[in-house]
């Protein structure tokens, strides 16, 4: 503040901030992606502990032993799945009842805004079938929810079995403390979403469902189960949930405990611990690991059926059993004994899962980034829209001291119209709030006069606003009532860099994944931009740099770090396809990371369109 | 109202069986004791103690000298009784919750927690020093947490709890109830207990109570009663206190698979003797639903029945008088064993029955349904439906709805108490007709409270409780529904049913609600602190600066030859240079 009172080192610093501006901004950019780059690093990253002490020192002793009967369970049940042609509902209800559940039943429906081709439905119509088992003497106030959902086809049917094989053999024990809720739904998240929401008597995304006759409290933590295959030779943990949230990482830590304790081969994102950190390889593995994070955790979409539960502020992760033809195999009884192990860990909660970190990046299983470590990265990125902005406003405020000298400008006007700027900034809103309305609602219209499915005229609907949006500068300055002034673009410019700011700022905050991938394409472009640059060349730059873009990138370098490359053409049909689940998402399951992009990043990144076409 | 129907039926048994009494019955004071077992219809087996201690004495009559000489009745009890001008006390300690739609209703309901609900006589002056000062004696009585109770979790319930004995005093400023749903029961509440009984847990039924069988259920519930009644003479007010102990073992946890059950399984003792002090001692089992043997097999058998109406259906009961020898057999040894044959699946549907839950997410608001259902298939009657919700639920009185068949149903009567914050709790009574066969859905929305950091408890990402809601309810009887009854029964009693039989009193309580409150993360506090402290020194102190500094532009201080140049013209006295 001294040195701000100070007129004349005022002056100095900013005087020292425009002048090496650029200089500065390059060297932010590049230690954001180094710093970045160095959070796989494993020297630099904490070792995972358990924080909550609840679960900590007193290890359970795990006696499950009827994985044959699970596999019998499985077997009886994919019988009967077949023979119903989907939820074996009545089946189920006795399976359950025979265990010394109370069972419940609950039917939903739900109309797709258009078909999701994917999955291939459009009407959805479901049952979810839960037992609850009562903890003795509790008070029905504590739950905790095991999951397995009724996938069509041959999957999944050894995780209900499991699941009904560990019912009957939690039936009898004593030591419950919270309720059980075994939970098998149909249509994986759009029955999941309609029992949580059919569990908390909310209804934010229009589902139809029948209310819950059965509840157990509030839910204290959840835990989804993908089994395929009778023997399993790793088990990969699926953390991601919906806009990017993710559980308390006691419970990967728990995960990774039992995983220890038992000898199991343990994965996230698929991917092997290795312990050659010192090694280029042990570098590369581990970054390719914590990119897959950022990726998934980016897209804001959940990964497994936990990921609805984060909203209520239930921990909830997806445990799924790969078969990966190692020949280093397990059974399924010792699957049980990892779940008993979890569940009866969290049985012993006795508050919430609140001790440890919500916000983190895994690098691999045993280490981890928390937030304080990775939010310089992004802060870095965020400077250099504040740098560039001081720049601008220190560049605008020039011109009016001399004014204020005395000299012969006062006639000038003092400067640009408000309505200069609010044009642009209004008219690419607009635009925005078309890219996240007309797709949808149009897709009638778009069917009838073009030979395309709905779902194709959904998305290509999507590209073309997109697309159209790219043609507005012209038009705007159409609208405009005089010449686009010099101060005009800088004014317009600051405003757009402190709305970008703003933005990403917030986004970061939420989904520092998400926050961080937008930051480091719009960045570079935004800050550099002006109307005195060559028109073609800026124009493509911007353009490869757009949001659309990313995404498409982010798609390619996906497909690259699961290890299955695309060319070009698939690449294409991917990105489609990605656009119409994040339109889906947000439909079905009001995932956030559509409408910011159509209502936000875009039109601000428009704004910038429009300085480079400033005349 | 449901003890009547079993006083009539221990005394139509006394009667019937000419029990011979161990002590000749005294004048003053009389003590019974009892077991009634009831196989449930999932499965389960209902265990209910009931000890009763007459006692033909008044504590509160002013001008007797004070009573002194106890005999069966604990003095503990008495003591306080006669301290606090205690009218009537009822106290319950529960672990678990009673699943209505599984077992049926329990002969004495009571809430999961701790409950106390106490009229005091009509003499006393200050009702609220007495309530504090008798909480914090009880939870020494009975090692229990009530010195919680304090003026936050007490109401004053205008309709839901009449007295149960003796006395027309119906002013609800005489009543005080609180209830602590956190509550935790365990062998330290049960050691008290069983010390108020004469015989200890040295003798009689009570040598049954093992704590670490009785904590091996599914459901534990211990109470203590107190009231005044009248006597067999209905002139002389005499008081009794009954002493309950309800379980439900578990036949799934701990049967091992088989269907078997006998009193050394459940309790891991058998019985030798009576209490010997006991004037009625005796084991009854619940044989309504096995009439010919083909549920279970009940050995030894018992010539004995008994019939009694109870909770409006008429049971038949097997009955084991402990007094008398030949109970115990060869062996002197009392081991009643139960095995069952046959399966019964079919779940009933208790006329009444409720649930509650919190709806919504999020840390801001939330909204409390209360759902009461009536099976019965034509007769719509009343409930009175208590509320009491901590004041850091801050209810919108204004949402509350009450729906039946989506339809809006006016209450007949509301009583409303708002909250205060941090001195009183919300307080909601009101009379809803249930139309027959339906579901009726009471809703309110509440918003959030943020506390002060103080008044977190020390595990406050666990959350807040909120107290079970209690209905109280005259239910159509049974017995008035059911038709064959007239098989056995003469023709001129069943044309026009008996009143008392119509309807009779359920109590049921709903399950508390556990409710997260926004919580600050308390591992941060200090952190916190000394970062805002610094952050508000430094930009207090520089923005103080700022505003109260006077700005002047220096003149830049001439070089040291014109300094020189100008001492020298000043001595000369010509104008000094620029």
């Amino acid at each position: 503040m001294g040195l701000l009172s100070d007129p004349n080192r005022r002056k100095a610093l900013t005087n020292l901030l425009t002048r090496l501006n650029a200089p500065i901004c390059m060297v932010c950019y590049l230690a954001a992606i180094v710093w970045f780059m160095g959070l796989a690093f494993e020297p630099f990253t904490l070792r995972t502990y358990m924080s909550e002490n609840a679960m900590g020192s007193t290890m359970v002793e795990e006696r499950f032993s009827s994985g044959e009967r699970a596999l019998s369970l499985a077997k009886e049940f994919d019988a009967h799945k077949r023979k119903a042609g989907g939820m074996p509902m009545e089946w189920l209800v006795k399976a359950m009842q025979a265990r010394g559940l109370e069972v419940f039943t609950q039917s939903f429906s739900r109309k797709l805004p258009f078909p999701d081709e994917n999955k291939e439905r459009y009407m959805v119509r479901g049952t979810n079938v839960y037992g609850i088992l009562r903890a003795p003497r509790a008070p029905r106030t504590e739950a905790l929810v095991i999951t397995a959902p009724c996938s069509p086809g041959n999957s999944n049917n050894q995780a209900v079995g499991l699941l009904l094989a560990l019912a009957q053999y939690f039936r009898n024990q004593i030591f419950w403390a919270k309720d059980i809720i075994f939970l098998v739904n149909e249509h994986d998240l759009i029955g999941m979403q309609a029992w949580l929401e059919g569990y908390h008597h909310t209804n934010i995304t229009g589902m139809e469902y029948s209310p819950l006759q059965g509840r157990a409290g509030s839910i204290q933590a959840a835990l989804s189960l993908e089994l395929s295959s009778d023997v399993i030779t790793s088990l990969d943990l699926i953390l991601e949930g919906l806009n990017g949230q993710l559980p308390n990482l006691d419970l990967a830590n728990l995960f990774y405990a039992f995983c220890q304790k038992l000898g199991v081969l343990c994965t996230i994102q698929g991917k092997l611990q290795r312990n050659d950190w010192d090694t280029a390889e042990g570098y590369t593995h581990a970054a390719q690991t914590m990119m897959l994070m950022v990726l998934k955790q980016a897209c804001g979409r959940s990964w497994g059926d936990h990921g609805l539960f984060l909203r209520y502020h239930i921990e909830a992760a997806s445990i799924r059993g790969i078969n990966g033809f190692r020949h280093y195999k397990m059974d399924v009884a010792t699957i049980g004994r990892l779940l008993e192990g979890m569940v009866r860990k969290l049985n012993n909660l006795l508050e919430r899962l609140h001790q440890s970190y919500f916000f983190y990046l895994l690098p691999s299983l045993s280490r981890f980034v928390s937030i304080g470590y990775y939010m310089p990265a992004f802060g870095l990125l965020a400077v250099i829209l504040l740098l560039r902005a001081l720049d601008l406003w220190v560049n605008l405020g020039a011109p009016a001291l001399e004014a204020v000298d005395g000299v012969t400008e006062a006639e000038q006007p003092s400067g640009p119209g408000v309505l200069t700027v609010l044009t642009p900034v209004v008219i690419s809103h607009l635009t925005g709030v078309a890219l996240y309305l007309l797709p949808v609602h149009l897709q009638e219209m778009a069917v009838e006069h073009f030979p395309v499915s709905e779902t194709e005229a959904v998305v290509l609907t999507a590209v073309a606003i997109y697309t159209a949006g790219l043609a507005l500068p012209h038009n705007t300055q159409r609208l405009l009532s005089g010449e686009g002034t010099e101060q005009g673009w800088k004014v317009l410019k600051l405003t757009a860099l402190l709305y970008l700011a703003v933005l990403l700022g917030c986004t970061a905050l939420i989904n520092f994944s998400l926050g961080f991938i937008l930051a480091v394409t719009l960045v570079p472009i935004t800050a550099s931009m002006t109307p005195h640059m060559p028109k073609a060349l800026s124009a493509l730059a911007m353009v490869l740099l757009s949001p659309a873009f990313t995404i498409l990138y982010c798609v390619f370098i996906y497909q690259e770090l699961i290890e299955a490359p695309v060319s070009v053409s698939e690449g294409w049909m991917l990105f489609l396809s990605v656009i119409s689940q994040g339109i889906l998402d947000h439909a079905l399951y009001g995932s956030l990371v559509y409408p910011l992009l159509a209502l936000f990043i875009y039109p601000c990144w428009l704004m910038f369109w429009n300085i480079l076409f400033w005349s | 109202m449901q003890w009547q129907s079993t006083d009539v039926e221990v005394n139509r048994s006394d009667g019937t069986k000419n029990s011979e009494t161990f002590t000749p019955a005294p004048a003053k004071d009389q003590f019974q004791e009892e077991l009634v077992i009831r196989p449930l219809h999932s499965g389960d087996i209902y265990a209910s103690f009931q000890f009763r201690t007459l006692w033909d004495t008044d504590f509160l009559q002013e001008g007797q000298k004070k009573v002194s000489h106890y005999r069966l009745f604990p003095k503990s009890l008495g003591q306080v009784l006669s301290k606090f001008s205690v009218q009537e006390l009822h106290i319950s300690f529960t672990q678990g919750f009673w699943r209505t739609m599984q077992w049926g209703q329990p002969f004495i309901p009571s809430p999961p927690g701790a409950e106390l609900w106490v009229w005091f006589h009509h003499t006393v002056s200050d009702v609220d020093g007495n309530w504090k000062e008798l909480t914090n004696v009880l939870s020494g009585i009975f090692c229990a947490s009530l010195n919680f109770i304090d003026m936050t979790n007490t109401v004053q319930p205008s309709a839901s709890f009449k007295p149960l004995g003796l006395g027309n005093a119906t002013d609800h400023r005489f009543l005080r109830y609180a209830t602590l749903p956190r509550e935790i029961v365990c062998t330290e509440n049960l050691t008290p207990w069983k010390k108020l009984l004469p015989c200890g847990s040295k003798a009689g039924l009570a040598v049954l109570m093992k704590s670490e069988k009785l904590f091996h259920s599914s459901f534990h519930s211990q109470a203590v009663h107190i009231r005044p009644i009248c006597q067999a003479s209905f002139f002389s007010k005499s008081w009794e206190l009954r002493q309950t102990l309800n379980v439900v073992f578990d036949h799934y946890t701990s049967g091992q698979g088989k269907k078997e059950w006998s009193l050394f399984k459940m309790f891991s003792r058998t019985l030798t003797e009576a209490c010997p002090l006991a004037s009625s001692s005796k084991v009854y089992v619940d044989i309504t639903d096995n009439p010919e043997g083909e549920l279970f097999e009940l050995s030894p058998a018992t010539p004995l029945l008994s019939q009694a109406v109870v909770l409006g259906d008429r049971r038949t009961y097997s009955v084991y008088d402990l007094t008398r020898a030949e109970t115990f057999g060869q062996l002197r040894s009392f081991n009643l064993l139960l095995r069952w044959k046959g399966d019964s699946g079919d779940m009933l549907r208790p006329l009444l029955h409720a649930e509650r839950y919190v709806a919504g997410f999020g840390l801001q608001t939330g909204e409390i349904h209360t759902v009461i259902y009536n099976n019965h298939p034509y007769r719509a009657f009343p409930v009175l439906l208590m509320d009491s919700v901590p004041w850091y639920l801050q209810l919108y009185i204004h949402t509350l709805t009450v729906t039946s068949k989506s339809r809006d149903n006016k209450p007949s009567y509301i009583h409303y108490q708002p909250a205060k914050d941090r001195h009183r709790p919300h307080l909601l009574e009101m009379l809803i007709q249930l139309p027959p066969h339906s579901m009726t859905e009471v809703t309110v929305q509440f918003e959030r409270a943020l506390l002060k950091w103080t008044e977190y408890t020390p595990d406050p990402n666990h959350g807040f409780y909120v107290g079970s809601s209690v209905i109280s309810a005259l239910v159509p009887s049974m017995v008035a529904m059911s038709t064959n009854f007239t098989q056995d029964q003469p023709l001129f009693s069943s044309f026009v049913p008996v009143k008392e039989e119509s309807s009779y009193f359920v109590r049921v309580y709903t399950e508390p609600l556990l409710v997260n409150l926004p919580t600050p993360d308390f591992s941060m506090p200090y952190n916190v602190i000394c970062l805002t402290c610094t952050v508000v020194a430094v930009g207090y102190g520089s923005f103080y600066n700022l505003l109260t500094r006077t700005f002047q532009v220096d003149e830049p201080s001439p070089p040291l030859a014109k300094r020189l140049a100008n001492f020298i013209r000043r001595i000369r006295g010509v104008p000094l240079l620029a």
